[in-house]
């Protein structure tokens, strides 16, 4: 059956539509500048926020598209803080380098417990990906040589950016060292997402059972968006390390594994940009509340965690989309 | 090089002490439309279920064309040409029928693992995508996600779906199961309007329908394959009656 | 005389008992209806908290406040389980884990809230305390009496499941949940009652555990990595399999600060991960 040129542009005009950059994606990113002139004394948050915004995105990939629960995703970001650390205290501080080798040392680590990951669902993906956490924290735990234990690794100092920029107290290198990494991360995560493969990662979320019944190795795609995952939160990692010139066992832990996925929840996952819209109002909220007692603080995340789920299953991201379609559908 | 795309050289299952599959011998050659009855429990799903790879047999062999695909993994088998529907729509809820038909186009191109390149890129696969959705008369409604699409449109796509691997032999499960009498036609028209180099199974309780497509009829009872023969044959079988009585067809 | 080796064990086997007291109930409810409840160890701790208030405040008897530990725990469970967990039978993995951690965090808070955050101490009656001579080594009799308790609720578990038509019931809608509710069981009921049951031998294992392990508002996330271990290992729906998951952690857990304590809790984990690779359904799980 031939079709005529313009009915099979149609289809593809609409993909490339779906990917297309949206105004309000344009305006996100420059309101991402506004920190520097409207919050000047709160750029080391704002750096903080951002590379909780790269590690919430890693999780993004695995559990928002591809449908993973990861209870252990620490796991990497504290290697790539660890790797970045160490060769700082070993005498290379390049940041750059160390990005490099704390993707490459996540990466790899992620590779490997891939082939264990992909194999299985439901409670045992859970307890094998909190049960490998649990574990690389104990060793670092009790490797205290190598990374200093409780006391955490002593001794990273930097280099100047690019030669150039001095990571100074006020953060201004150090937030935009981080909202650069963020964005050029970020770039790839959405190429990633509008291609094949990213269709392939919703299609295996979505339905399980259907992707061998259309010549998919389920396998083969989680192998591969897992290692993708855990060398970002890699770097996400070696950021922390870089920026803050320390890195202790908390980087490893499942409070941050857990806090992670109470990010992207609560922002949105499968949506690319949940994990950043989460990290911003989780952090800034912690911020503000920092004061109050670490009890009262459990019990309000706690509601908070029992009310997305219950109101908002889709997080902020979510609710403001259904928001957003049933305003269209009355104009 | 035989005519055979499909075969089954004693086929057995058991779940404990239920036998879900008893020595089934089937032969399938090319181009024919071979329809699979029998009452509820017959192990009919559980045959397309072992033929595809989803279970994996206690003893006997799959044989696809000349090959022994036994050990081979259901995707594995799928990249050879056998596909199937389900039974129940098996569908991906979130992604919409072009979406769904281009995944499957790009798994078969090999082009599922490029993580790279813009999906909108590649213009031949979604060409293909979308040809077959219009064959199937789902051109229109391509663009809606699947778990909006009324009933009878999603049992069109699991078709697609399906024929969107490139399949030689095709195994469908009551293809019609579940859809509204107006809609039921559509299935049935795009079912005889497969080409006829596809080798066609499909479960069916319908028998009207089995008479009208068939070339042959197995029936299965038990787990066992009960007879199979000619459409003439099995109207006349007094035993295949038998076997029904008290089962109502569903339609 | 009697090895320290045989010690070891013992301590080990009662802390697995204490572990099995407090899993059980989470295998067979999430063999029954996949749903996993990380609030688990927060009904637990609810247990605990009752039991001293109980026995330092209003100076019950350590044996009285038991029952009512449980019976309060379990009441406090079909709340729950109406309000809210009821939604969510048919929701994600991911759905169920935020909402029941979400509930946990705030047990933490209302726990730190109440009692404040130090270990709550327990009054012990004196002829639990202390520990007696048996072929050279010290058995400590509170842990007898745990090891006692342990094995007459398996006992208790095993012979209910096996005998009594609820039981059959429950092992029904473990096995096969469709059809269970195709031949007339009403699943939800069986499973409110499970888990109204299962949540109160938690508050059961909870008040055991103060003397054992300490009661502090961290109580609802310290041993929940535990008891998860013991119901993926030991195999979901099956009380032999938590039984037999819960002897051996608490054994290798005791046997490893013992003897090789620069490991840590990584032998553990190791042993977990490695078991559950090679049954993904836990060494009693059906599959």
């Amino acid at each position: 059956m031939a079709l005529a040129d313009s009915s099979i542009a149609a289809p593809q005009a609409y993909l490339q539509k779906q990917s297309r950059w949206h105004p309000i994606e344009i305006a996100f990113w420059l309101a991402l500048l506004l920190p520097y002139v409207l919050f000047p004394n709160y750029l080391s948050l704002a750096n903080q926020i951002a590379i909780t915004a790269l590690f919430a995105l890693s999780l993004d990939l695995i559990l928002g598209y591809a449908g993973l629960v990861s209870l252990g995703h620490a796991a990497y970001f504290g290697t790539g803080a660890y790797a970045a650390g160490l060769l700082s205290k070993f005498g290379w501080g390049e940041p750059v380098s160390g990005l490099v080798l704390a993707a490459l040392v996540a990466g790899l680590i992620g590779f490997a417990t891939s082939f264990i990951i992909a194999r299985f669902r439901h409670l045992t993906l859970i307890m094998l990906t909190l049960g490998f956490g649990l574990l690389l924290t104990e060793l670092a735990n009790s490797n205290g040589w190598l990374t200093g234990g409780v006391d955490g690794l002593q001794g990273i100092r930097m280099w100047p950016l690019l030669g150039l920029f001095k990571f100074d107290l006020y953060a201004r290198t150090a937030y935009t060292y981080s909202l650069v990494v963020l964005f050029v991360v970020f770039l790839g995560a959405r190429r990633l997402v509008h291609s094949p493969f990213g269709l392939a990662l919703r299609g295996i979320r979505d339905n399980w059972v259907r992707m061998p019944a259309i010549g998919a190795s389920r396998r083969a795609h989680i192998r591969t968006i897992y290692t993708i995952s855990a060398a970002m939160a890699g770097i996400a990692g070696a950021l922390l390390a870089q920026t803050t010139e320390t890195v202790s066992l908390d980087s490893l832990s499942f409070d941050r594994s857990a806090e992670l996925v109470v990010i992207l929840v609560l922002g949105g996952a499968g949506r690319l940009y949940g994990g950043i819209i989460g990290a911003i109002i989780f952090m800034i909220a912690r911020d503000q509340f920092s004061g109050i007692a670490p009890q009262y603080w459990y019990f309000w995340i706690g509601l908070l965690l029992i009310i997305v789920v219950i109101f908002l299953p889709n997080g902020v991201l979510g609710g403001l989309s259904k928001l957003l379609s049933r305003w269209n559908a009355r104009r | 090089m035989s005519t055979t795309v499909l075969a089954t050289r004693g086929l057995s299952k058991r779940f404990g002490s239920l036998v879900v599959a008893r020595d089934i011998e089937i032969t399938l050659p090319k181009g024919v439309r071979y329809a699979l009855i029998g009452p509820n429990g017959a192990g009919k799903t559980t045959l397309i279920n072992l033929m595809t790879g989803m279970l994996r047999p206690d003893t006997g062999q799959i044989l696809l064309g000349d090959d022994d695909v036994t050990a081979l993994e259901p995707q594995q088998r799928v990249r050879r040409g056998l596909a199937r529907t389900f039974q129940i729509n098996t569908l991906f809820p979130s992604l919409n029928a072009l979406e769904a038909v281009t995944l499957a186009v790009a798994e078969r191109r090999n082009l599922a693992g490029e993580f790279w390149s813009s999906l909108a890129s590649h213009k031949e696969a979604i060409e293909e995508a979308y040809e077959i959705l219009a064959k199937l008369r789902l051109g229109d409604a391509c663009y809606q996600a699947t778990r909006e699409l009324p009933y009878g449109r999603q049992r069109l796509l699991e078709i697609a779906l399906a024929l969107a691997t490139r399949p030689k032999v095709l195994l469908l499960d009551e293809p019609a199961a579940g859809v509204p009498q107006e809609e039921s036609g559509d299935i049935f028209e795009a079912v005889a309007n497969l080409s006829d180099q596809l080798t066609l199974l499909f479960i069916e309780h319908d028998m009207h329908v089995v008479f009208r497509f068939a070339s042959h009829i197995i029936v299965m009872v038990g787990g066992a394959i009960f007879t199979q023969g000619t459409p003439a044959e099995i109207a006349a079988d007094p035993r295949v009656r038998e076997v029904y009585l008290g089962t109502r067809h569903h339609g | 005389m009697l090895p320290p080796i045989v010690g070891v064990l013992f301590d080990g086997f009662a802390y697995g008992m204490l572990l099995f007291i407090l899993s059980v109930g989470q295998s067979v409810t999430l063999g029954m209806m996949n749903f996993v409840n990380l609030a688990h160890c927060a009904f637990a701790m609810l247990g605990g908290y009752v039991t001293v208030v109980l026995v330092n405040r209003l100076g019950w008897p350590f044996f009285a406040a038991l029952p009512i530990a449980f019976i309060a725990t379990g009441a406090v469970s079909v709340l729950f389980e109406r309000v809210l967990y009821r939604r969510l039978y048919r929701a994600t993995d991911l759905d169920q884990v935020l909402l029941t951690i979400g509930i946990a965090f705030m047990s933490v808070a209302v726990a730190a809230y109440i009692f404040g955050t130090e270990q709550q101490p327990l009054q012990l009656p004196s002829y639990l305390r202390g520990s007696f001579q048996f072929f050279g080594l010290g058995i400590g009799i509170y842990r007898l009496m745990l090891v006692g308790i342990g094995i007459a609720i398996t006992l208790l578990l095993v012979l209910a499941v096996e005998y009594t038509r609820f039981g059959a019931q429950v092992r029904a809608a473990v096995d096969n949940q469709r059809m269970a509710s195709g031949l007339g069981i009403n699943v939800e009921r069986t499973f409110a009652i499970t888990f109204a049951l299962g949540s109160g031998l938690a508050g059961l294992g909870g008040a055991l555990a103060i003397e054992i392990v300490g009661l502090d508002p961290l109580f609802a996330f310290a041993y929940l990595v535990y008891v998860l271990i013991v119901v993926s290992v030991g195999g979901l729906g099956s009380i032999v399999g938590s039984f037999t998951a819960a002897a051996v952690l608490g054994i290798s857990d005791i046997a490893g600060k013992y003897y090789i304590p620069q490991f840590g809790a990584f032998l553990i984990y190791l042993v977990m991960i490695t078991l559950l690779m090679w049954r993904p359904a836990g060494l009693f799980g059906r599959r």
